[in-house]
This record gives C-alpha cells, structure tokens and sequence, in this order.
C-alpha cells in the first residue's frame, strides 16, 4: 500500500518536472531556437503551437516573428546644395532567421544599435548627394498659388529628377544588402520628418515673410490702379454725358431758330416794305426812353401840321 | 506533505477520508476546468482564439465554450471602435469646449512645402481594426506604426504642393490623399487596420509668418474697400450728371417751343395786321405811324423841335449838359 501511493506520488511529481520542460508552445507573434548547453541546435521553430524538445537538457530562447519599429534620432544633414536639415527616418524590420540574429546581435537592442549604424549612415548618404527639392518633393505635380501673380523662383519650379519614395527606396535598398548577415529583413524604410535647421528657418521664414509683402503691396497697387481706373471712366462718362447734352440742345435750339425764321420769313414775305415799317415803329418805341434827346426838323411828317394846316 | 498527515490523523477511517480528499481535489479542479472553458465576447469586440499559441478561430460577441486550463487562450479585439491619432496637438479634455495642447508638437506639425516654405500642419487620424488576425500577429505595436506612417505620408503629401494649395487652395485632397496613401503603406504591411478618417485640422504658415498673411489679407481687402469707393462715387456723380444733361436737353427744348411759339405768334400778328392794312393801306400806315408817336413823344423829356431852315443848330445846344448826363 505504502510502496504503491510513494511511486504514484513520484511518477506526479515526476511528470510536473519533466512536462514543461518536454512541451513548449510557441505563439503566433513568435519563432523559437532551441539550444542544447548553450548550442543551438535543429532548425528555428516558426509554426505555431505545441512542440516537443528534450527536457533540461534543451532551452527555448523565443524571438518576436512581426515587424518591429526602428526610430532614428533625429540627424543634421546637409544636402547637395548645401541646406542644412534635420532628417528623422523610421523603419520596420523583423527577424528572418533567429538563428543568424542570435549569433550575431544576440537581442533587439544589439539589433537597433546596428539598425541605428546602417539607416544612419545611408540615409546621410542619399540625403547629401541630393539637392533638398529632391528630398522633399515627390513628383513633378505642377504647384498652384493662390495670388496668382506669385510666382514660383525657378529653381523651386525645376523638374526633380528623384523625389523622396525614390531616394527613400534607394536608401531601403542599400540598408537591405547589409541586413541580412544579422538574420533581418528591412521591411520599409521612410523619411517621418524633414524640417530646416533653426538658423536656415529663419531664414525662410523671413523670405516668406517679403514675400507675402510683395503680394500685399501688389494687392494694395492693385487697389489704387483700380481706383483711378474707375475715376478716369467715370471722368470720361461725365465729360460724354455734359458733351452729348449740350451738342443734343444746341442742336434743338438751332433747328428751333431754323424752323422760326422759316415763319418769320414766310409771313414778313408777304410785305418785307409793310414789315420794316411796323418793325422800325416798335423799334423806336423800345429805343427812345424817357432820358433821349430828341431834335426834330419841322418837315418831319409828325410835325408838319405845326406850321401849317397843309403841311408843307 | 499535507497528504501524509491527512492521512495519519484519519486513521481510523482511510476509506472514508480518501474519498473526501479526493471530492474537494476534483471540485477545485472542476471549478478551475468551468472558468476557464466559458468566456464571453463584448459586442463591441470579436475574440481571437488559439490553441496552444496557434490560431484557430475568431469567434463573434456573445458567449462561447473553449478548451480550458490555458490550452485555449481568447484574445478580444475591439473591431468597432474607432480610434483615434493625434499629430501636431493634443486634446486636453474633450468636451463641448475641448481643450487642446498646441504648438508643443512642433516636430510632428512642422513641414516643408514643395516650394520650400514651411507650413504647420494639424490633422488627426481615425481607424478600425479591420482584419483582428494581421492586427494581432503581424506588426507589433501597431499605434506607432500608424503614428509614422501618417507623418511620413503627410509630409510627402505636402512636399509635393506649394503653401498656399496646403494652406487655403486643396485641404481636402490633401487630407484625401493622405488617407489613400496611408492605408496603402498600412496595407502593404498587413497591418490590419482600416482608416476611417484623415482629417486636417489647423493648418497655418509658421507663427512668426502669421502676421505677413494676414497682411495680405488686409490687403486685399484695402483693394476691395478702395474699389468700391471708386464705384461709390461713380454712382454718386454719373446719374446726378445724367439728370442735368436731361435738364439741359429739355431747356433746349423748352428754348425751342419758345422760339416755334413765338415765330408764329409774332408772324400770324403781323399777317392779321398786314391783312387789315391791305383793305386800307394809306389809312392804316398813318394810323400806325401816329399811334406809335403818341406812345413816344412824351415819354421823351428833352425835344428839341427845329424849323428846317435853321442850319448850325448845334451851336445851341448845350452840350456840357449832355456830357454832364454821360
């Protein structure tokens, strides 16, 4: 009886020990080595699930299998035309051959000390030996302002022949050839910030500045030009409207006088001698007023009766 | 240990004691099997179920039964949530009056256009887990991958436009953009993530180039003010000048009727006159005549009546007087 429960409790106590060191499981998210007094032994282990290795004797050293983050300081590069810029670039990379990564970088911090030598030192690369449009911009989009009498310097309107997906791929591709020897795979390589140093910034900043100025001053001309566009129209208009009326009444008077004189002339026709006669009659009455002298012949015709009755 | 002094103590009953012992050991047991075999999924979430680490299946809200003591292991994963990324700020307290942390985050919001200006750009990014199996096992940390991909695409984005297109003329196929292009890199990468939203917030030039815009601004409305002062004038003089020049022209007119009126009435008068005096022209004439001296002679202060054989009659006349009256 005793004998019986002490080997049951042996086989427990037995199998306890024996069968998490026998069984391992690796997840999803990760690969495994296995080495035997520190020597790795057989193949990486990368599918999932419950496996079987010798216990004690074996240990399970375990690896992340999914992309893993690199973030780069922050770097001052100057670029092939001489513009100092802080360059900050990611990537993502993960483990392809455990084993490889064991034996050369032992951890991720010894792998992100060598990522930080490799990506640093070709992103420097690719970034001086291009100018800083090529850096920045993408492709040849045609740009807009909204002033439209801004325009773009020419040299900022230059056609790039790379454009940053391309100098990022090169840099990706140059990392890649390097990577492999420590078990890594670089999955994407990317430019996250580009920003002019502090000296260089001012600098910007001022040349933006004279040139919102410029379109302000433009603005403001613009405004006067109009300005006295309108009053000069307006002017003119003014001049036409005085003009056009007074030729359009001095027309209505002249025919007015015309069509008169037809009157006059077709009534005083008749008997011009009769007319002169009535006419010179009034003519006296307005002419000779109250302060005129008058000296007057007796053989006038009005004063010939005041010598005698005949009047001769 | 325990075992053996249980058992010393029940001597007198092994039977009985054993099978005690075994009840509580099985109980435990039973009840740790229970727990660990039921769980339930939120309805806002799905759970991801593997076995021994291996993945087998995804399973929906609601309650489910796995294989338990840690063969089968769930993992939830909030699919409908949406969740947000900030660049360039951070919201302090959301709220009806939210508050925001600004310009800390220079670095993220500070970016070169393609003209080589600098414009701060804010924007936010919202997601969905799409695809909870890729988001699990195939990136890491997926929030930071998110967080860099978004600064580079938008910094890409923006490296191919000038400052005003970022600025004022194309915020929405900025933000479009943007959105396509990240939700390619997160693709690509099977990050299992699914963008709902790319949003540009403040998008501003530089603080200390604040100023010079906004002097544009003023500008342009100076130009707008001086514009319309000029019309305002011009329709304050033009129609008023109209007005007199249709005065002047109905003057002319009025001159003209006048003039018409006049002709007519002084020639039918002298046709009525003529018409009588041609019934008796003598008559008439000396009627005329002396009617018209009659009005004249004695408005007439000073006559001089000379015989018509008087000769050298200036001699006479005082002429001093007549100057004097000049």
């Amino acid at each position: 009886m005793k004998g019986k429960i002490t080997a049951i409790i042996v086989v427990i106590i037995f199998l306890i020990i024996v069968l998490p060191s026998t069984f391992y499981t690796v997840p999803m998210t990760q690969q495994v080595i296995i080495t035997r007094f520190g020597k790795p032994v057989g193949k990486p282990v990368k599918t999932p699930g419950l496996h079987i290795k010798r216990p004690f004797v074996e240990k399970v050293i375990r690896f992340d299998k999914r992309i893993l983050e690199w973030d780069g300081d922050p770097n001052q590069i100057p670029t092939k035309d001489k513009k100092y810029i802080w360059v900050n670039t990611y990537a993502r990379w993960k483990i392809t051959d455990p084993l490889k990564f064991y034996q050369s970088v032992r951890n991720e911090m010894g792998a992100q000390a060598r990522l930080d030598d490799i990506l640093d030192a070709a992103t420097r690369d690719y970034i001086t030996s291009h100018v800083l449009l090529e850096v920045v911009r993408n492709s040849n989009r045609e740009m807009e302002t909204a002033e439209n009498e801004l325009e773009l310097a020419a040299d900022i309107k230059a056609p790039i022949k790379w454009g940053r997906d391309k100098i990022t791929r090169q840099i990706l591709k140059k990392a890649s050839k390097i990577v492999p020897q420590y078990g890594i795979e670089l999955v994407d390589v990317r430019i996250k910030h580009i920003n002019y140093v502090k000296e260089v910034r001012t600098k910007v900043y001022e040349r933006m500045i004279s040139e919102r100025t410029r379109i302000a001053e433009k603005y403001r001309s613009e405004g006067q030009g109009k300005k006295a566009e309108i009053e000069g129209q307006m002017e003119k208009e003014l001049q036409r409207i005085t003009s056009e009326a007074y030729r359009k009444a001095q027309e209505i008077k002249g025919k007015a006088d015309a069509h008169a004189t037809v009157i006059y002339a077709e009534a005083y026709n008749n008997d011009p001698e009769f007319y002169s006669f009535i006419k010179t009659l009034e003519t006296y009455k307005k002419s000779l007023t109250k302060n005129s002298w008058l000296i007057i012949s007796t053989d006038n015709d009005f004063f010939k009766y005041l010598k005698n009755m005949k009047g001769k | 240990m325990q075992v053996f002094q249980w058992k010393k103590s029940g001597g007198s009953n092994p039977q009985v004691k054993k099978s005690w012992i075994i009840g509580i050991i099985s109980g435990i047991f039973g009840i740790i099997i229970l727990s660990t075999m039921f769980y339930q999924v939120d309805t806002d979430s799905v759970g991801v179920i593997t076995r021994f680490g291996k993945y087998i299946d995804t399973t929906q809200p609601g309650l489910h039964v796995k294989v338990p003591l840690g063969i089968d292991k769930v993992v939830r994963v909030p699919v409908q949530r949406v969740q947000k990324e900030e660049f360039g700020f951070r919201t302090v307290k959301a709220g009806i009056q939210t508050e925001y942390i600004k310009g800390r985050d220079e670095d993220v919001s500070l970016m070169l256009t393609g003209d080589l200006n600098s414009a701060v750009v804010e924007w936010i990014v919202q997601y969905q887990i799409g695809n909870p199996v890729n988001y699990l096992y195939n990136i890491r940390n997926v929030r930071s991958i998110i967080r860099d991909a978004s600064e580079s695409v938008m910094r890409k984005v923006v490296g191919d436009r000038s400052v005003d297109e970022v600025i004022i003329l194309s915020r929405r196929e900025i933000a479009q953009e943007s959105k396509d292009q990240l939700q390619d890199m997160l693709n690509s990468m099977g990050a299992g993530i699914h963008i709902v939203t790319l949003e540009l917030k403040d998008v501003n030039p530089p603080d200390p180039v604040k100023p010079a815009f906004n002097e544009v601004n003023e500008a342009k409305q100076e130009m707008e003010r001086m514009v319309n002062e000029a019309w305002e004038s011009y329709n304050k003089i033009i129609p008023k000048a109209k007005g007199e020049a249709e005065k002047t022209i109905r003057q002319a007119e009025g001159y003209g009727l006048n003039r018409v009126n006049r002709a007519r009435g002084d020639a039918n008068k002298f046709l009525a006159i003529w018409k009588e005096y041609n019934r008796a022209k003598d008559v008439t004439k000396r009627r005329l005549y002396l009617e018209a001296m009659n009005e004249i002679y004695p408005q007439i202060e000073k006559k001089y009546i000379v015989d018509s054989s008087q000769k050298g009659l200036l001699q006479l006349l005082n002429l001093n007087e007549m100057g004097g009256k000049k």
